[in-house]
């Protein structure tokens, strides 16, 4: 089989690509900067994971009831504007929103902590919205029909049928989130940006390697992990809508 | 048992007042399927979900085993009533035990009485409880799910049943055999329902009784063969079709026709099957397909035999005379 | 008030910036057209193949932009062009490849294949319909692959001005730098008002070549 084979080039070229990278980064002494310094990473890693832990959390606490709210028959007629309103807000750059947020609250860690948690708000919300305002019509009407109370038919119909999408929103915007952060050592936020921007300012490849490095296998493993937890989560009479 | 009595419902369209229903009288004794039928937007649908308060009606009353639905919770009204609509409506993310065992559980049963409740159900459907029980409705044909749909309905044996057009998307092989199993079951349990449909053939061959609408007016209302002989007017005899006399075949069977005959035919004969030259039909079987072995008999007669097979009578084409009000010469142009 | 003076005083350096933006951007998803939109179309026929690049395509788009930009700086050391355009190039035309060859696979794997077979019975040979029937079905999917990577390569290079692209990026950069609140505003804005002003024209676009269907709004 000729697709087999194709897979199988694209797979090992991969796999070569990353391993002559890591090999060829060890040779030229990149790594020396993270064995030199572990206690410096490892304190980045944790403001890092600090961050973004705070600011999707806030961001899921805030998002998702917002969602349910906005989907609720009496404010249905008003959705629009809060969907095109995350719709622009996803438009405007990362960089743009973090530097807009800066200059009215001034450098600092609540700052970067408040734009990466508005960054991280509109992909959950769209895709609550989104997720509830797709389950079938007909399952909310025999849900209603058979004696659902409204709070039931919400946490027994609408929230377990949009899971889906409730839970990818989170993915994408926490993965996002991870990138996002790293941008937060410019607004005073820390970070394992830290590393990367004085590694491109000093033009050292060892130091930028040690915060861009950990920050994409962070991005990755959190990716992977969201995705397994999906899986777990989301009711088993919808998994063949997620293959 | 469920009674409707000058109900309105009156919908706001810009500036326009539009009435969906529009004074409708109806009475749906215990135990009788009645059919609602007309064209789409005549309003049998929202008169249906009227009664389980989906819709509200604007005006008028209607009564739920003689109590005023007004009166009551809505909440409790819907537990109370058994609800199956054409798309299902099954919860996607429940298994099909849980979907059945859903009124139930709100009800706030033990777990072995829904458990039990659940088994007998499955049964009743004809389906396998424990090859279904942890299987999820996109696992489902569309004819499981809708057996499952009237399954989830009536698990908490709710006198009253809302069906709306519940075999409407199935394919018509599919359609018939659940007409079919349905009455069955209903023969057991006995419910009264409304049903909605579309289909004029489905109404005669489910429904005690048949009303039929247009543009929110209840045009008539009767049995399906008081509707066939005798329409109203000229909607009601457009709308059940030229072939109304036909359909009248499918409701009486060989033995009211022989019944109506007696009286004239004195004689009987030795071999009925002889004399028929070899065709028979039985006795329990509905007068179109009795017609269809008539017009391909030679004789023109068929012998009427029991459920052993013995004959003990004949019927004739000239004996449709006695029972509907068309010459005999007539029925050939019928059939085609 | 200070930010219309800004814009004011600095309105040719401005619009050059923004040009460079742009160049940047649409050489960038030009090329990414180019290489996504047949490889696209050849993946489709090729289920697991196309299963193995839409996984790594998705790989590269989680690695966070600024990371990717920091491990194409010692790559392209080698050739020395480690700071600049290049790897601002490169990382650009690698996220963008995502959304187009996702959009073009699906786009061509769901005409629908009555239409398809339609047209063939009427006697269109390939070519016919190509153009005809599968390019103009598909092409309104193609295009909103093509506004969402415009879009991410506007947002992301903006951060390229940290590694030497140019770009409106410049402004925040140096604005943040010296401390120059205005300049960051001045800069975020623009860049906020190219990637939403190219969103609304490219929606325009995407709608204006849609066949004119009721459900294609």
């Amino acid at each position: 089989m000729p697709e087999k084979k194709w897979e199988n080039v694209v797979r090992a070229g991969l796999f070569l690509v990353i391993i002559s990278f890591i090999g060829w980064a060890y040779v030229a002494g990149s790594f020396r900067f993270i064995a030199d310094n572990p206690d410096e990473l490892i304190y980045l890693l944790g403001q890092h994971l600090k961050l973004v832990g705070l600011s999707s959390f806030l961001a899921v606490l805030v998002a998702v009831p917002l969602g349910i709210f906005i989907t609720r028959p009496r404010f249905k007629k008003f959705d629009w504007i809060v969907i095109n309103f995350a719709n622009v807000g996803q438009t405007v750059p990362s960089l743009a929103v973090l530097a807009l947020v800066m200059s009215y609250l001034g450098l600092g860690y609540k700052t970067a902590v408040f734009a990466l948690w508005f960054y991280s708000l509109l992909p959950i919300l769209r895709n609550t919205i989104a997720g509830i305002e797709s389950v079938n019509p007909s399952v909310i009407d025999a849900g209603k029909g058979m004696g659902m109370k409204p709070s039931q038919i919400l946490w027994k119909l609408e929230l377990p049928n949009a899971s889906y999408a409730i839970l990818a929103g989170i993915r994408t915007s926490t993965v996002i989130n991870i990138g996002t952060a790293a941008l937060a050592f410019l607004i005073g936020g820390g970070g394992l940006g830290d590393f990367i921007f004085t590694g491109i300012s000093l033009y050292d490849t060892g130091i930028m390697l040690a915060g861009a490095v950990p920050v994409t296998m962070l991005a990755i493993t959190i990716d992977f992990l969201l995705g397994k937890l999906e899986k777990r989560i989301i009711p088993k009479g919808l998994h063949w809508e997620s293959d | 048992m469920i009674q409707f009595n000058n109900v309105t419902k009156v919908y706001q369209s810009g500036d326009k007042e539009v009435k969906a229903v529009n004074r409708v009288n109806l009475s749906v004794e215990k135990g009788e399927i009645c059919v609602l039928i007309g064209p789409s937007g005549c309003g049998k649908t929202t008169l249906l979900r009227m009664v389980n308060r989906m819709i509200e009606a604007t005006e008028g009353l209607i009564e739920v085993n003689g109590e005023n639905i007004q009166s009551l919770d809505s909440i409790q009204l819907r537990r109370s009533i058994g609800y199956v609509i054409q798309q299902t409506g099954l919860f996607p993310n429940m298994t099909i035990e849980q979907n059945v065992s859903v009124v139930p559980r709100l009800l706030g049963w033990d777990r072995v009485k829904i458990q039990h409740r659940y088994n007998e159900l499955m049964d009743m459907m004809g389906l396998d409880p424990d090859e279904y029980r942890n299987r999820y409705p996109w696992e489902l044909s569309g004819g499981q799910q809708q057996r499952i749909g009237v399954a989830r309905a009536l698990a908490a044996d709710p006198p009253v049943m809302l069906m709306d057009e519940p075999f409407g998307a199935l394919d018509p092989v599919i359609r018939e055999h659940l007409q079919n199993e349905f009455l069955r079951i209903q023969k057991t349990v006995k419910k009264t329902i409304l049903f909605v449909s579309h289909d004029i053939d489905e109404a005669i061959r489910l429904g005690d009784a048949i009303a039929i609408f247009n543009a929110g007016e209840l045009m008539q209302y009767g049995t399906p063969n008081e509707i066939l002989s005798n329409p109203r007017n000229e909607f009601v005899s457009q709308f059940v079709g030229s072939d109304r006399t036909l359909k009248r075949l499918n409701l009486l069977t060989v033995d009211d026709l022989l019944q109506r005959v007696a009286a004239v035919r004195q004689k009987k004969q030795k071999s009925y099957k002889e004399a028929c030259g070899g065709s028979t039909v039985r006795r329990d079987s509905d007068l179109r397909n009795a017609l269809s072995v008539l017009l391909s008999s030679p004789t023109g007669a068929a012998a009427v035999v029991d459920e052993e097979g013995n004959a003990f009578g004949n019927i004739t084409i000239a004996d449709f005379e006695r029972l509907v009000e068309v010459h005999p010469a007539q029925l050939k142009s019928i059939v085609q | 008030m200070e930010l219309l003076e800004f814009f004011q005083q600095h309105w040719g350096e401005m619009l050059a910036k923004t040009l460079e933006h742009i160049q940047l951007v649409g050489l960038a998803v030009g090329l990414s057209i180019l290489i996504g939109v047949p490889f696209g179309i050849y993946i489709s026929q090729k289920e697991r193949l196309a299963n193995l690049v839409l996984a790594v395509a998705g790989v590269i788009m989680t690695i966070p932009s600024i990371a990717l930009f920091g491990i194409m700086i010692p790559i392209l050391s080698i050739i020395n062009h480690g700071i600049g355009f290049l790897p601002a190039f490169c990382a650009l035309v690698l996220y963008s490849q995502l959304p187009i060859i996702r959009n073009t696979y699906v786009a061509v794997k769901n005409v629908d294949a009555n239409i398809r077979d339609a047209a063939k019975g009427m006697g269109m040979t390939t070519r016919e319909r190509l153009i005809r029937v599968e390019i103009p079905m598909a092409l309104p999917v193609i295009m909103a692959g093509v506004r969402m990577a415009v879009i991410l390569t506007i947002g992301i290079a903006a951060i390229a001005a940290y590694i030497g692209a140019g770009g409106l990026g410049d402004y925040i950069s140096r604005g943040i730098s010296t401390s120059y609140t205005t300049m960051v505003q001045a800069g975020a804005l623009s860049v906020s008002v190219l990637a939403l002003g190219s969103d609304f024209l490219l929606g325009q676009i995407q709608r204006w070549i849609s066949p004119r269907t009721a459900d294609s709004k």
